[in-house]
């Protein structure tokens, strides 16, 4: 599963830290960038670059939701139903989308190209409601706008983020992302939401 | 006069601001170079005359804790950005860094200089691969430029789905491969930290306001804000609103302003409740209209000034539906350590569920009460306590409420109503 | 210049401070939960344990605090804050605050607890239970639903855990990585989800796990061997020592109408503190699951052995031995008291200084090095604590002596104590006590020693294996000379430093007395009211079974000697043969099958006694099975030596003990020593190797026998070698190897690892890997190594 160059790529962020265990998060986003959730495999190949032992991998992948011990999606949907986003439409949007797709909470489709799962606050409460795709912005939906996020996922043409890069990478592109691995598309989309900048368009306007 | 200071916010409006070039032409980068030829005990002087208190919720004078690293010690020092806003409800520093990066990767030179440290981390959540790109994009751009690499070090570490990493120490066990749980204290990061060593661990808010007071003075920053509230800060306004997003005014405004230019609450209803700094921060009401929105302003008033996520909800919602939500997150995210944290979120959220669909009881009130008191002040950190806000506040405010959920067997409330496409019909 | 320092006694800062308006003074950085101990006021607790650094997590032992009139704003846990001066703490007993903070915990940990105390081992003896009682409120408020998991799952084929009962306290987790560093139990998932678990492809392979089970203050970890056997309100509680080796663990034997069904490690904080290992915890069926002995047996004319009564069967004994030359052997696992017996024996009744307890592979060099360094000195697991430098020779401690290994292993995290290792392949031990390893080909050992550097405060810890080595033995007394480091011998099993003391070898009488010394010769006849003991240094084991085979000896009394320990058991097997032979044993065994008498003895369970670690320090027992009818090996060799003639009077234990004590150590000069020059090398052909060897903790030992659910936690049986080995015979990791000399050979999975390119290893006594019943060698000695 993981080639020389891998362990080249691997072996790099170690490096990045004085000592080799702070390495342990960022491995485990590129364990999830190659192979697609965080495998068996992986746990091993960690514990051994970092000599540690397995169950210190396993220990530490558990516990952090955003690794996932079995396959998502190629398109990880996420809804967000924290309070806010929930009464805004959320709730709504979720439920729409579990009967669209025929899955639950943490289900993927049959297809592998969607997978669902309700999250909690991801930082947007301005754009209420909020949903993440591979952890890519899809401001302000409604349960028309998500059904028609996934079906272009499940047509191989995702809708692209309001904020984010211009089109919607993989989740395994932006696993490589979070593992710190620049894909070169920081320049791509906007600067920033209306929401974000309102304050700032007041205050220009003397209001 | 605007009532609004965009200083952290001035440039956002610039389709390239989050470059280094933007950054560069609206005069980036000048603090630093400034603050790097002062002795690094001036620069702690400045940022403690200026008045800024950490903005990631507890509020402490930032310069204070920079002073409070040993120096001489020939140990490592480290700086610590935590970047992991996860409060339901906040949303400045994930905004911040996406249109500008810059300004807190110069902070963090300053604020190294001044505790000197030759390495700070970023602690950014997993849940925002763009602005990780942004921020990753920026240490790059800054490594090129020369202002990293030169003595100061600046790495990117992204976390992976934990509210817990919010809380310093969890951050820390977190950044060095840990589980993030909660750490014993003492010590405290500022004599042991991260790797043993003293480290200051601060929010980007705080760091990101540092090049402004350095390029300005604290004279400067010390006009905006109030008598122990200095300066301006990010206000999120998010909710039942017409018109939500980031307002960057001095502390110490109040909701009213801030609604009024906000162009109030959803057209057609009136506020029922909301939270000054997200939703750890006991609920106010609209009686709470016009407190001053600073540190001791709010503190007197019952809550606590947080992070400045007011989320705003209008009568159509349901405060137990509200609050249960609320609670089953603290549920998901309690990290296991401690009992009255994992044992309790699990328990309140049962009684919670029974009082919303209307199979609890009026005794159940007492004991959600009895178990908020047994809960707070007695978990290992401030996630426990933060699980019993909004239960005990809504509990006061609202109690008739509750009742009603328990004499009319359910909920009272169309959950279609609170819906921002409940005009047009949700489908 | 340390004389005057060493003398000094550490100066301990005390602090008062008030408990419930009680005062009391503990010493500076005593917790508040345990200053309370000390006026006998007990606040609960579950995450709580004096030997784990403290953690805060259960929040069980809330107290108030306030500190000089500044009164702490919410209650704290007790567990995780120092005394300080002016201190004021309020407990459950005196604070309302504190008492509900509790109550309200408790309920918290019921919440998600499974009423299923009645079916539950810990149910008796439950801290949970305990507390609840004393601390909590007699109903629930709780009408939810609890959190369920799958019941019990196995850790490993001898620890499962029963996640509903646990509480989450970590004590286990904290245990496997703060002690032992096996850090193969973790707490995984997260919130109410967390759970206590492995790496679904890792076990829980420690060799201190049973720790967790004693420590876990629930029924969530439980022994395989001990689940659902007993209530502990059934169980008679005794005191005993654990006869597994020399580290000497104080030892708790719980018996349930005279069966033994548990045992657990006792609190000897000087020496194995509240730990033990999980072969001295869970090795114990062998006295009841192998074949025991219950009669006397006679040989009769026709070669059979058959049933005899005791008077039958001494006076045979007494027959054979009267007017034979004779010799003894006693292997290392006789009591302190048992092996004076064998001694006084020896000496008195057969008149022979041709006794030896070593029933390994020895040398003649190790036998003057005990007599000239180790017998009636004293260096203590202290001298660990101040070491500044441990260096290991000959010795595996997690091995041979894993209270060592956990000493070790403390003061490494604790004070990054160094440590250096000289041995022939890297073990799992040493790399985790972080250790320098010297890394030397099988024979080599006494350069490596030579070019050590230590300093007066350093200690060398020597293991048996050492005498495999010639000159190794020679070039440790030569570096202690040289730098002032101390000795400490640490054989690996428990009974050979009592034998030591016990003169029960050639060159010394008990007490340490030289052999050659007529002055301690005269001294030890008064003592024993004898005209004389024999003066000439007495045969090795090995010399004993080569005079039996040329002749010159003609009878042999053996107490609990496996031949196939030996490395001449071929030998050892027709000498048994050919000579009378008298066998005190606890089950048929080779020697029983070869002599002429065979006495049942007791096994430690059902006997008293001591055994003397290797610190020199006894640690005396009692019978924990009461009403046993068998008896201990020093009163059946009186009745022998009555039946001779030739009275030793040691009739009972406390007699033999008593004997001991009045008797004394030895103040005269000691043995001398002469170095013993190192082996030359020798010179392989490719396909040729050195064996090196040490046996597992657990291994194929008889006293392991029975108890197959530790049996699953040994260390797999591989065979190592070196990458240029490898690569020479064309394997990898996981292809078979044969290793073979003229004797046999044994076929094993290869592991390529760090060891000496000249060296092979194999574990010595584990499944297929019997190398001196085998090979016949296990140090030192060529073999042949190809593919398999």
């Amino acid at each position: 599963m993981f080639s020389d160059q891998d362990l080249a790529v691997m072996d790099s962020i170690i490096k990045r830290y004085p000592r080799s265990r702070s390495a342990i998060m960022p491995l485990l986003h590129y364990v999830q960038s190659k192979a697609g959730y965080v495998t068996n495999e992986g746990i091993e190949l960690i514990a051994k670059l970092l000599t540690l032992e397995t169950a210190e991998v396993s220990a530490v992948a558990t516990f952090y939701t955003q690794y996932k011990r079995k396959p998502v999606g190629e398109y990880h949907v996420g809804v967000c139903t924290n309070t806010l986003c929930a009464v805004m439409g959320g709730d709504a949007i979720f439920a729409g989308l579990k009967n669209h797709l025929g899955i639950e909470n943490d289900g993927v489709t049959a297809d592998g190209k969607v997978s669902l799962e309700h999250i909690e606050c991801n930082a947007a409460c301005d754009y209420a409601p909020v949903v993440m795709a591979n952890w890519e912005f899809y401001d302000n939906q409604s349960v028309e706008s998500a059904k028609d996020l996934v079906d272009s996922m499940r047509q191989g043409n995702p809708i692209p983020p309001t904020r984010g890069p211009k089109s919607l990478p993989t989740w395994k592109e932006n696993s490589a992302v979070l593992a710190g691995i620049n894909d070169g598309r920081a320049n791509e989309g906007v600067q920033a939401g209306e929401p974000t900048l309102l304050g700032l368009k007041l205050a220009k306007e003397g209001k | 006069m605007s009532k609004l200071t965009p200083v952290l916010s001035a440039h956002w409006d610039e389709k390239d601001s989050f470059t280094i070039e933007a950054y560069t032409r609206n005069g980036g980068y000048k603090a630093s170079a400034k603050a790097l030829a002062m002795d690094p005990d001036a620069v702690i002087q400045l940022v403690k005359d200026s008045g800024l208190r950490g903005r990631g919720g507890a509020g402490f004078p930032t310069g204070m804790k920079w002073g409070f690293i040993p120096q001489g010690d020939n140990k490592e020092h480290y700086l610590v950005v935590n970047a992991d806003e996860s409060e339901p409800g906040t949303c400045k520093d994930t905004p911040l860094l996406m249109a500008n990066p810059h300004v807190l990767i110069e902070g963090c030179i300053i604020a190294c200089h001044a505790i000197r440290a030759k390495h700070a981390f970023v602690y950014i959540r997993g849940e925002v691969t763009h602005v990780v790109r942004r921020l990753n994009q920026a240490i790059e751009d800054a490594y090129k430029a020369g202002h990293l690499g030169k003595g100061i070090d600046l790495v990117l570490h992204v976390g992976a789905g934990a509210y817990i990493c919010g809380e310093e120490t969890a951050l820390l066990d977190s950044l060095e491969g840990f589980r993030g749980q909660p750490r014993l204290r003492p010590p405290f990061p500022a004599i042991a930290g991260l790797y043993a060593r003293p480290t200051v661990v601060n929010n980007v808010e705080s760091i990101a306001s540092v090049p402004a007071i350095i390029a300005n003075g604290a004279e400067w920053y010390q006009k905006y804000g109030t008598e122990k509230s200095k300066g301006m800060t990010l206000y999120s306004l998010s909710g039942h609103v017409n018109n939500p997003g980031q307002f960057e005014a001095p502390l110490g405004i109040t909701l009213r302003e801030i609604l009024e230019l906000a162009g109030g609450v959803r057209t057609g209803h009136k506020l029922k409740f909301w939270t000054p700094g997200g939703s750890s921060t006991p609920l106010f009401t609209d009686a709470h209209l016009d407190i001053a929105l600073d540190y001791e302003g709010v503190s007197a008033a019952g809550s606590m000034l947080g992070t400045k996520a007011l989320q705003i909800f209008d009568e159509t919602t349901c405060v137990v539906r509200a609050v249960l939500r609320w609670t089953e997150f603290y549920k998901h995210e309690s990290c296991g350590k401690c009992t009255p944290c994992r044992e309790g979120t699990w328990w309140l959220v049962q009684i919670l569920r029974d009082l919303e669909n209307g199979s609890g009881s009026e005794e159940d009130l007492a004991k959600l009460l009895d178990l908020c008191d047994n809960i707070m002040g007695r978990s290992f950190c401030a996630l426990g306590d933060g699980a019993t806000s909004p239960i005990t506040s809504s509990i006061k405010y609202f109690r008739d409420e509750y009742i009603a959920h328990v004499t009319g067997k359910g909920c009272p409330f169309d959950p279609v109503a609170s819906t921002i496409f409940s005009g047009a019909g949700a489908r | 210049m340390t004389t005057t320092q060493s003398q000094t006694t550490e100066v301990v800062d005390m602090i008062t401070v008030v408990i419930d308006g009680f005062e009391v003074s503990v010493p500076k950085g005593t917790l508040v939960i345990r200053a309370a101990e000390k006026l006998g006021i007990q606040i609960p607790r579950f995450c709580d344990h004096p030997l784990l650094d403290p953690v805060g997590a259960c929040r069980q032992c809330l107290v108030d605090i306030e500190i000089n009139g500044r009164a702490f704003p919410k209650p704290q846990a007790s567990c995780t804050i120092p005394v300080e001066p002016g201190m004021i703490v309020k407990t459950q007993l005196t604070s309302d605050v504190a008492e509900k903070a509790q109550r309200g915990v408790m309920e918290l940990l019921l919440v998600n607890h499974p009423l299923d105390c009645p079916v539950c081992d810990k149910g008796g003896e439950c801290p949970l239970q305990n507390q609840a009682m004393s601390n909590g409120q007699a109903e629930s408020r709780f009408e939810g639903k609890k959190r369920t998991f799958e019941k019990p799952i196995n850790l490993s084929s001898q620890v499962l855990l029963d996640r509903e009962r646990c509480v989450l306290c970590a004590r286990c987790t904290r245990f496997s990585e703060q002690i032992a560093s096996d850090p193969f139990i973790t707490l995984n998932e997260r919130g109410a989800l967390q759970q206590v678990g492995i790496y679904e492809e890792q076990p829980f392979e420690s060799y201190f796990s049973g720790n967790t089970v004693q420590i876990c203050p629930v029924g969530a970890l439980t022994g395989a061997s001990y689940r659902f056997r007993a209530r502990p309100f059934d169980l008679v509680s005794t005191p005993s020592a654990c006869e597994h080796c020399a580290s000497g663990c104080d030892m708790r034997t719980d018996v349930r109408r005279g069966k033994t069904l548990r045992r657990l490690g006792g609190d000897d904080p000087t020496i194995n503190e509240e730990w033990n290992c999980d072969k001295g915890r869970w090795a114990f069926k062998y006295i009841t699951a192998i074949d025991r002995l219950a009669q006397p047996m006679v040989r009769n004319s026709d070669g059979e052995l058959v049933v005899a009564s005791w008077p039958e069967a001494i006076a045979a004994a007494a027959a054979g031995l009267s007017g034979a030359k004779a010799a003894v052997l006693v292997g290392g696992r006789a009591t302190y008291e048992d092996a004076y017996g064998y001694s006084k024996f020896a000496r008195v009744a057969l008149g022979t200084n041709d006794i030896d307890f070593r029933a390994r592979v020895t040398s003649d060099e190790e036998r003057d090095f005990l007599a000239a360094h180790i017998v009636g000195t004293s260096t203590t697991y202290k001298d660990i604590d101040k070491a500044d430098h441990v260096l290991l020779v000959g010795f595996e401690p997690e091995e041979e002596s894993p209270i060592v290994f956990l000493r070790l292993n403390k003061q490494v995290r604790k004070r990054k104590l160094k440590v250096t290792s000289i041995g022939t392949k890297l073990s799992i031990g040493v790399e985790k006590l972080g250790a320098t390893f010297v890394k030397v080909a099988p024979g080599a050992e006494s350069a490596a020693i030579a070019s050590q550097s230590l300093t007066a405060q350093s200690l060398i810890l020597v293991g048996e294996r050492a005498s495999e080595s010639a000159g190794a033995l020679s070039a440790v007394a030569a570096l202690a000379a040289q730098s002032g480091a101390k000795i400490a011998w640490i054989p690996r099993r428990a009974g050979e430093r009592g034998a030591l003391e016990a003169g029960a070898i050639g060159n010394l009488l008990p007490g340490g007395r030289p052999v050659t010394d007529a002055a301690a010769r005269v001294d030890l006849a008064s003592a024993w009211s004898v005209a004389s003991v024999p003066t000439n240094v007495g045969r090795s084991t090995k010399e004993i079974v080569s005079a039996i085979n040329s002749g010159e000896l003609s009878a042999l009394v053996v107490g609990g000697v496996d031949p196939l320990d030996l490395d001449n058991s071929t030998e050892t097997l027709s000498a048994l043969k050919k000579a009378f032979v008298v066998s005190l044993e606890i089950a048929p065994s080779a020697v029983t099958e070869r002599a002429d008498v065979v006495l049942p003895v007791a096994a430690v369970t059902e006997k008293s006694g001591s055994f003397l670690n290797w610190t020199g320090s006894a640690r005396a027992f009692d019978a924990a099975v009461a009403d046993s009818l068998n008896r201990s090996d020093v009163r059946i060799l009186s009745m022998i030596a009555d039946e001779l003639g030739k009275t030793i009077s040691l009739g009972t234990v406390s007699a033999a003990a008593r004997e001991i004590a009045s008797l004394g150590p030895w103040d005269g000069a000691r043995a001398a020593f002469t170095a013993t020059p190192a082996g030359s090398a020798a010179t392989l052909a490719a396909d040729e190797a050195l064996i090196t060897s040490w046996r597992r903790l657990l291994d194929l030992g008889t006293l392991q026998k029975g108890e197959d659910n530790l049996a699953g936690t040994a260390r797999q049986t591989v065979a190592v070698i070196s990458p240029k080995r490898a690569s020479a015979i064309g394997v990898t990791t996981g292809d078979q190897v044969s290793i073979s000399n003229s004797l046999g050979s044994v076929v094993l999975p290869v592991l390529v690892e760090d060891i000496h390119d000249d060296a092979v290893w194999a574990p010595r006594n584990s499944r297929g890997s019997e190398l001196l019943a085998k090979l016949g060698s296990a140090h030192g000695v060529v073999v042949k190594v190809v593919k398999a």
